[in-house]
């Protein structure tokens, strides 16, 4: 056997890091989707009227809404009566210290390389970490604060800062967006609000972790990102979850707001379960991600690692509706064994002197099929708009699939539009020479796919930067094309 | 050193080397030359266990063990190095990093501690010095968007940086101009030993005056079919291969 197919097996067979599941005493609702789940969810979060109604708009929104059609993988059939819309750790909902957390939860954080004790923290990282539907500890808050910053669950937004929430709320992604954003603005769980005050440059990262741990659930956050005039703020989200045998839904929304020169820098590091070999289990990543760069000469930029995943499905946007606004999108996404992602973005020029920056930098192995789809589109009035897109495919042995579907709309004529694509094999040579050196194929691989998806990671926050490249290694182990 | 007998190899199924013969000796220099397409690079390919290539026939031994049952970067850290006729491009990968990562490998197989930053780094500088290479290179990605010339240095300088025991250098001189040459032979010369070997594998003449071969030795059509000292390199030269090839065709058995 040559060592391309030994290789090639040994990825078929690489193992989840994270696949344990914590033993917890847990809430969770009963399976089901009615108004009834809904009014549970939102007195479980003893949440105001106007958000309860709020949510029962989104329902029935998600009703009426179908399934899109256009994606480039097989839609599978999820059974939304046959998930739990609310687990979350008993005892306490609401934690005023860590000492008030289950240890058992610390002790999982810890496990994932989260550690919440914050004298144990990476400094300048300031962490919320989100268990199933909810939020454990949100972490050097009171620095923070300090600052007027507030970096605090989606759920104490709502109770201590209900104007800023129901002022942007779904400003971003309106409920009717797609019927995944609807479902997810009738029951979502928790998730992260930010709030960077004018002039305010945050000083640390700030950093959510995700766990789906629950058998049976769907993870549904929502995360609210507002940087006011001149501030800046980089955020960060990352996540795991247990291996099962059944798939999980996971649909959040993210909503970024950059009001007059401020910068939103947002990193994505997503590994979710992907599923065993054959493609069973795994976590369909449904998410709807967009900001919108309000103000001029504002910046929101997107990077985003995305390894896990039996399917992720996304296309994290930019509005730029200031003048002078800038949005980025920086994506490296592996599709290995049964994998599928259909991911890219949007970028919607209608301030003037608007510019966008696409690098998507794909990779596939084993079965893995990568699909890039982004949508260029440049208003009347978007006067010198300008985009430049980069789209990189990388295939890994011969059985996995790379695809492109750039979509271009201008409707103004002094706006440039650019796009480059390429598509490489790993080349055999590649791996000998590395090999002639001293280097052997697993690790001639890792050097090949990191230097490749470089330009990414590189825009990655340091700490964040080299756990990324750790990611690409596992889920790439030792692949030779 | 190394131990060549009557190796045979093929690829896709196509006989290319038949019946290789060659012993080398530490503190030997053998150049080898021949026509295109003779098989010089597939004999050094052979070396260094490129895949693509089956052994039909023969053994290598190799300071005492079988080459051919070791993969190719056990190859490389039991000392054997490959100079490329065609160095590959390796985009985004830092020619530094690169460079650490080979060098700790190979220290690894030996049971020797990775090289602290500093050490690694000072032994970067002096072997710059030594090969005169062009430190702006080292902080480029691997090969990517080098010239030619370019990319036979860095190959020639990883070469200095690993100290190899026995080194192949498959028309390194190719591509580069008269200076290139002489700094390039210069450095070779300054890596010598009586502890170390060199295969050099070249079209001329030139190359040979300046790192000066014990032997040379004529490839053609998969078998080495004339050695002799330096002076068969002059000979060549002024003769070509043609002379050769008659007295070849005569020594064949008729099919
Ligand atoms: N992958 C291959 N498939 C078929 N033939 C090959 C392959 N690689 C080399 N050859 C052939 O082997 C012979 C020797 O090539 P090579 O070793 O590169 O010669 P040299 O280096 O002496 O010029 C040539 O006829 C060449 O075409
Ligand atoms: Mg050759």
């Amino acid at each position: 056997m040559s060592a391309e197919q030994d290789i090639l097996q040994e990825l078929a067979g690489r193992e989840y890091e994270f696949g344990f599941e914590t033993q917890i005493e847990m809430d969770i609702a009963a399976p089901g989707l009615n108004e009834d789940t809904i009014r549970f969810i939102s007195a479980k979060k003893e949440e105001p009227e106007w958000l309860l109604e709020w949510r029962l708009k989104g329902f029935q929104l998600f009703q009426k809404l179908t399934m899109p059609n256009w994606q480039n993988f097989k839609l599978p059939e999820v059974d939304f009566q046959g998930v739990s819309y609310y687990a979350a750790p008993k005892n306490k909902v609401k934690y005023n210290s860590l000492d008030e957390v289950d240890p058992e939860l610390l002790r999982t954080f810890e496990k994932l390389g989260i550690p919440l004790e914050e004298q144990k923290m990476l400094s300048g990282v300031a962490v919320d970490a989100v268990f199933d539907s909810i939020s454990v500890a949100t972490t050097f808050k009171a620095q923070l604060h300090e600052l007027g910053i507030i970096f605090c669950s989606f759920g104490e937004a709502v109770q201590e800062y209900p104007e800023l929430v129901k002022k942007y709320l779904g400003t971003v992604v309106p409920q009717s967006d797609n019927i995944y954003a609807a479902l997810n603005s009738a029951v979502f769980s928790d998730g992260s609000f930010v709030y960077i005050p004018k002039g305010v440059r945050c000083p640390m990262e700030l950093s959510t972790y995700f766990r789906i741990n629950a058998k049976n659930t769907g993870q549904f956050e929502r995360t609210l990102i507002i940087a006011d005039d001149n501030s800046y703020v980089s955020y960060l989200e990352g996540c795991t979850a247990p291996m099962r045998d059944e798939n999980q839904l996971h649909a959040a929304v993210v909503e970024l707001i950059a009001m007059d020169h401020a910068e939103i820098k947002y990193s994505t590091v997503q590994n979710w379960y992907p599923g065993d070999k054959d493609g069973k289990g795994g976590i369909y990543n449904f998410v709807t991600k967009r900001g919108i760069c309000k103000g001029k000469n504002s910046k929101i930029s997107w990077t985003q690692v995305e390894t896990g995943s039996a399917i992720t499905w996304k296309y994290p946007g930019v509005i730029l509706q200031g003048d002078n606004s800038i949005g980025e999108f920086y994506s490296v996404a592996v599709t290995a064994n049964k994998q599928v992602a259909d991911t890219g973005t949007k970028m919607v020029h209608i301030g003037k002197n608007t510019k966008s920056r696409i690098i998507s930098k794909g990779i596939s192995a084993g079965h893995g099929h990568n699909t890039y789809r982004g949508l260029v589109k440049v208003g009347p009035n978007a006067t010198n708009a300008r985009n430049f897109t980069q789209c990189d495919s990388l295939l890994i042995g011969d059985r996995c699939g790379a695809h492109t579907f750039p979509y271009i709309e201008s409707k103004n004529n002094t706006a440039m539009v650019e796009h480059e694509a390429t598509t490489s094999k790993i080349g055999e040579d590649q791996v000998f020479y590395l090999n002639q050196r001293g280097i052997d194929n697993e690790q001639a691989v890792n050097m090949i796919v990191n230097g490749y998806a470089k330009e990414v990671l590189n825009q990655l926050p340091m700490e964040f930067a080299v756990e990324a490249q750790k990611l690409l290694s596992i889920t790439l182990e030792g692949s030779v094309g | 050193m190394l131990d060549i007998k009557n190796l045979h190899a093929a690829v896709e199924g196509n006989a290319i080397l038949k019946g290789i013969n060659l012993t080398v000796k530490p503190g030997e220099v053998h150049a080898i030359m021949g026509p295109n397409g003779s098989g010089k690079s597939s004999l050094a390919s052979v070396l260094a266990g490129r895949e693509s290539y089956e052994v039909t026939e023969g053994s290598v031994d190799f300071l005492g063990k079988d080459l051919l049952d070791m993969s190719p970067e056990v190859r490389a850290r039991e000392g054997l190095f490959l100079a490329f006729q065609y160095p590959v491009e390796i985009p985004g990968v830092s020619n530094i990093n690169f460079l650490k990562t080979a060098v700790n490998e190979i220290r690894a197989y030996h049971g020797q501690p990775p090289m602290q930053a500093k050490a690694f780094l000072d032994m970067l500088k002096s072997k710059q010095k030594l090969m005169e290479f062009d430190a702006n290179l080292m902080n480029r990605s691997l090969n990517e968007g080098f010239s030619g010339g370019e990319k036979k240095r860095n190959d020639v300088f990883q070469m200095a940086m690993l100290e190899p025991k026995l080194a192949i250098m498959d028309e390194t001189d190719s591509g580069l101009d008269i200076d290139a040459l002489r700094i390039v032979s210069a450095g070779v010369n300054k890596l010598r030993s009586k502890d170390n070997a060199f295969i050099i594998i070249t079209h001329y003449q030139r190359l040979l005056e300046y790192i000066v071969p014990d032997f040379v030795h004529v490839l053609y059509n998969g078998r080495i079919v004339k050695s002799g000292t330096k002076e068969l390199a002059l000979e060549l030269e002024e003769k070509g291969y043609d002379w050769l090839k008659e007295d070849i065709r005569l020594e064949e058995p008729v099919q």
